[in-house]
């Protein structure tokens, strides 16, 4: 190769002798063979790296200003709204990034669970990606209570609390994780430090393996074939394309949609109607007034709902977790050999519908005050969806399966 | 797959009926604020700093901004909002945050309870439930010191500051059937007993003036947000034609 | 041309047009957060022009003013200070202060407004130290300001003697006088 400093190739060459860049681009990129008919659900992978990347971004400019001190926390957020230029605005940027995070991440496993992308050979896959759906739930907690507003102060009192009901070590335990009798500056210090530094680089690790995990066994698709079952004679899937530039440029116009959704939102309604910026955390934490209505952001609400149904302190907290690691599990719980909800059966549709307004029905009542009729309701709810998890195991090992094709329709 | 999604939603419809009912308050009143009338919002700026100040802290507001966004140049500014010096006796600049002088442990010894700084009261409590709470306040001989009460914040430690304006009123009440077999009393309405220097609608005006001025102080950016925005949601619509275009482009190769 | 020419030029026109406004949008993207870096509200308030009162000000007395953070000195000289100016002239670096810093209406001998007072900022211009005020005029010493890190001397204009470290006389800050007894140090004013 020729070290010719003005020609790239001479550049890219010197590099390639060094460093396997163009050799990865090909292996990930552009001949990396996915099958070709993605639909609208496989956009929500690309738009999860997106809103990473927004995260990260806007909240190293974040930390420029930001305070991580009891007293100092909730006035250097005003700061950055109204003192620090375009502060506002990477502000609401990193708020609405955090829902959209959510929104987007629920539905990207929503698509596993309609096109069965965690069967055999793709359970890594998502056992890397529920370990990503965890550490989100703590990030997304844990920054939360860095405004040390009234709402940021109150739920993380009491979800930590939660931990008390760990027999026999529960209260050592919250002792621990606070840092001091109640929530307090040492609390926070500890969060900003986690929520900046710690659990972004667990997360950056675990896409990226998510991501190699991927690419070893190839994607799924709508129709649940394995496109590497019928290859050509130079080796290439017949129903596969390489992702660039068709998945590259398809995956623009996915961004772009939804950057022109997110801007919406960002610049004419950021606090959504109190779902996203609370209303009550415009006020400073106030260790001695409880505001009259504590509920996690919405993202939390389906499982709080189900930890709210059970009456028991300790049993309200499994039955909370329980709900993510059936989750987990799924991989192992569905027996059927059949992938795609296009060709499995319609009790398995019905489980799928049950599953889901299970789950809505559950982040609705999650997010209002308790009642009885409320809390039967959220019983109800709450067995619906562990029935989807109890029935599907039941059902699948003998279920009437449509035929699948060989290639992809 | 349609139909899964259309039989999620109509099993969903039936469980909009279960929003939270608030409890009863009066007034209950609605408000419009129109950010492009500056000059209530100068009138309310007016309100604020020579009726709320005293007590009331717009502590992460800073004077020359709201000069600024409001069109008040700096020197009427500091002739007309500014009230306070600094340690030496100098006047606080302009520049300066909107501080108060009543320190927390007096004011907590003096009402009960610091009166909050409301730099973000109308992000908190809303436009209405403000414009509501300030013309709600009647006279409640229990109420030892204050002599009030409010129909929207009940039992709430703030004395009526603006009683001068306003008058003083009367509570009407009707009986109602409480849900439980008995009766209860609401509030339905109030007769201004000892007049004010306003009348109710001048009154009412003032303080859709003043909470007009908290909106603008809850969030001054407001209209640079929603004028930024326009552009880049135009620019992004551009961006996305060409996209399109690009991607229908390459995909011409796929079959 | 074939219709795949006709394919690989549009292919080639769209990608393009879509990565130059895709740069745009970039560049557009980048302007907040690096405006972000800008002084803040509370930066420029800080940073306001100070106002100092020198009604009570003896001749040959210092003041320090803080603005910007930096110490900015209010001498009154007296008739025994001014005349020492032109006398040390071929001693100094810069006399006309024609490499120094300040503003137009303070190049001149006295490198003030009025003779009577000068407004300078008491950072040595070598490496930053607090320079000592030295009124007394002596026979070793015309008077002005000796910086004892390193040495260097400065007259009663704040301009810096030849054979020591600092390169340019001491630094005038913008101000103007409110009325007789009251200045306004960081802007230039009317007058």
């Amino acid at each position: 190769m020729s070290e010719n400093n003005n020609n790239s190739n001479g550049l890219l060459g010197w590099i390639d002798a060094r460093f396997p860049l163009t050799k990865m681009f090909e292996e990930h990129l552009s001949k990396y063979y996915a099958p070709k008919n993605f639909n609208f659900w496989y956009f929500f992978g690309s738009l999860a790296l997106l809103v990473l990347v927004i995260q990260i971004v806007t909240g190293i400019f974040l930390t420029m200003h930001y305070k991580p001190n009891g007293d100092l926390a909730f006035s250097s957020v005003e700061y950055i709204m109204r003192d620090v230029d375009w502060g506002w605005l990477i502000r609401y940027l990193h708020s609405t990034g955090s829902s959209a995070f959510f929104i987007v991440v629920y539905l990207h496993m929503f698509r596993a669970l309609i096109y069965g992308s965690y069967q055999k050979p793709r359970e890594l896959i998502w056992l890397f990606g529920m370990f990503i759906f965890l550490a989100l739930m703590a990030e997304a907690f844990m920054g939360y209570l860095l405004p040390w507003g009234q709402m940021s102060y109150w739920g993380a009192q009491v979800i930590i609390s939660l931990f008390g009901a760990v027999p026999v070590v529960g209260d050592d335990l919250t002792l621990w994780i606070r840092g001091d009798f109640v929530v307090s500056d040492a609390t926070l210090n500890r969060f900003f430090a986690l929520h900046v530094v710690a659990v972004p680089i667990v997360l950056l690790m675990l896409v990226v393996m998510h991501i190699i995990a991927l690419h070893e066994v190839g994607s799924n698709n709508p129709d649940g074939v394995e496109i590497k079952k019928n290859k050509d004679a130079n080796g290439i899937p017949l129903d596969g394309i390489p992702f660039h530039p068709y998945y590259s440029v398809k995956d623009l116009v996915g961004v772009v949609v939804f950057l022109i959704l997110f801007s919406v939102v960002v610049f004419f309604m950021p606090e959504m109607g109190g779902y996203f910026l609370e209303h009550a955390n415009f006020v400073p934490a106030n260790q001695f007034k409880t505001p009259e209505h504590i509920a996690p952001v919405w993202y939390f609400t389906p499982f709080y709902a189900i930890l709210r149904a059970i009456p028991d302190k300790l049993l309200g907290v499994i039955a909370m977790f329980s709900a993510i690691i059936f989750l987990f599990l799924l991989p192992w719980i569905d027996r059927g050999k059949v992938k795609s909800v296009r060709y499995r059966s319609t009790t398995f549709k019905w489980l799928l519908v049950m599953l889901v307004v299970s789950f809505l029905g559950l982040g609705y009542l999650g997010a209002l005050p308790v009642s009885p009729i409320r809390t039967t309701f959220s019983q109800i709810f709450s067995v619906g969806y562990f029935g989807f998890f109890v029935l599907l195991w039941w059902i699948s090992k003998n279920e009437v399966t449509k035929p699948v094709p060989e290639r992809v329709q | 797959m349609r139909k899964v999604l259309i039989m999620i939603a109509c099993l969903m419809v039936p469980t909009l009926g279960w929003g939270a009912a608030g409890g009863y308050t009066f007034p209950n009143d609605k408000i419009e604020i129109d950010w492009n009338d500056k000059a209530a919002m100068q009138r309310g700026a007016r309100t604020f700093v020579n009726y709320c100040m005293s007590c009331h802290s717009a502590e992460y507001s800073r004077y020359n901004r709201v000069g600024a966004d409001l069109g008040i140049p700096d020197d009427v500014v500091l002739d007309n909002l500014v009230f306070t010096t600094d340690l030496k006796g100098d006047k606080t600049k302009v520049g300066e945050l909107m501080k108060i002088t009543m320190s927390t442990a007096y004011a907590e010894e003096a009402f009960g309870i610091a009166p909050p700084d409301l730099s973000l009261i109308a992000r908190s409590r809303g436009v209405n439930w403000l414009y509501n709470y300030l013309r709600g306040f009647y006279i409640d001989d229990s109420r030892e010191g204050l002599g009030v009460n409010n129909g929207v914040f009940a039992n709430v430690g703030m004395p009526h500051v603006l009683a001068e304006l306003q008058g003083l009123q009367i509570p009407k009440y009707r009986s109602e059937a409480d849900g439980h077999g008995g009766e209860h009393e609401i509030l339905v309405g109030f007769e201004i007993i000892k007049p004010g220097s306003m009348s109710k609608s001048e009154y009412d005006n003032t303080i859709h003036d003043l909470v007009a001025f908290l909106d603008y102080l809850a969030e001054p950016y407001k209209q640079t947000r929603k004028n930024v925005g326009t552009g880049v949601i135009i620019f992004l619509f551009v961006f996305l034609i060409l996209a399109y275009m690009l991607k229908k482009e390459y995909w011409k190769d796929v079959h | 041309m074939s219709s795949d020419d006709a394919d690989n030029n549009r292919r080639r026109f769209l990608t393009a047009a879509t990565v130059v406004v895709g740069a745009v949008g970039t560049a557009a993207v980048a302007v907040p957060f690096l405006g972000s870096w800008s002084p803040s509200a509370r930066a420029r308030t800080a940073g306001a022009p100070v106002q100092a009162d020198i009604s009570k000000l003896e001749p040959g007395q210092q003041i320090i003013v803080k603005w910007r953070g930096k110490p900015v000195w209010v001498v009154r000289r007296d008739k025994a200070a001014l005349a020492t100016l032109p006398k040390v002239e071929d001693q100094l670096r810069d006399p006309e202060s024609k490499d120094s810093v300040q503003p137009e209406y303070a190049t001149n001998e006295y490198r003030s407004r009025k003779p009577e007072y000068l407004i300078i900022v008491g950072i040595c211009t070598h490496l930053g130290c607090s320079p000592t005020y030295q009124r007394e005029i002596t026979a070793d010493f015309q008077g002005g300001f000796f910086c004892p890190c390193h040495g260097s001397k400065f007259d009663f204009a704040g301009r810096v003697y030849q054979g020591v470290p600092a390169p340019l006389n001491l630094v005038v800050p913008p101000h103007y006088y409110v009325s007789d007894g009251v200045i306004r140090i960081g802007e230039d004013g009317v007058a």
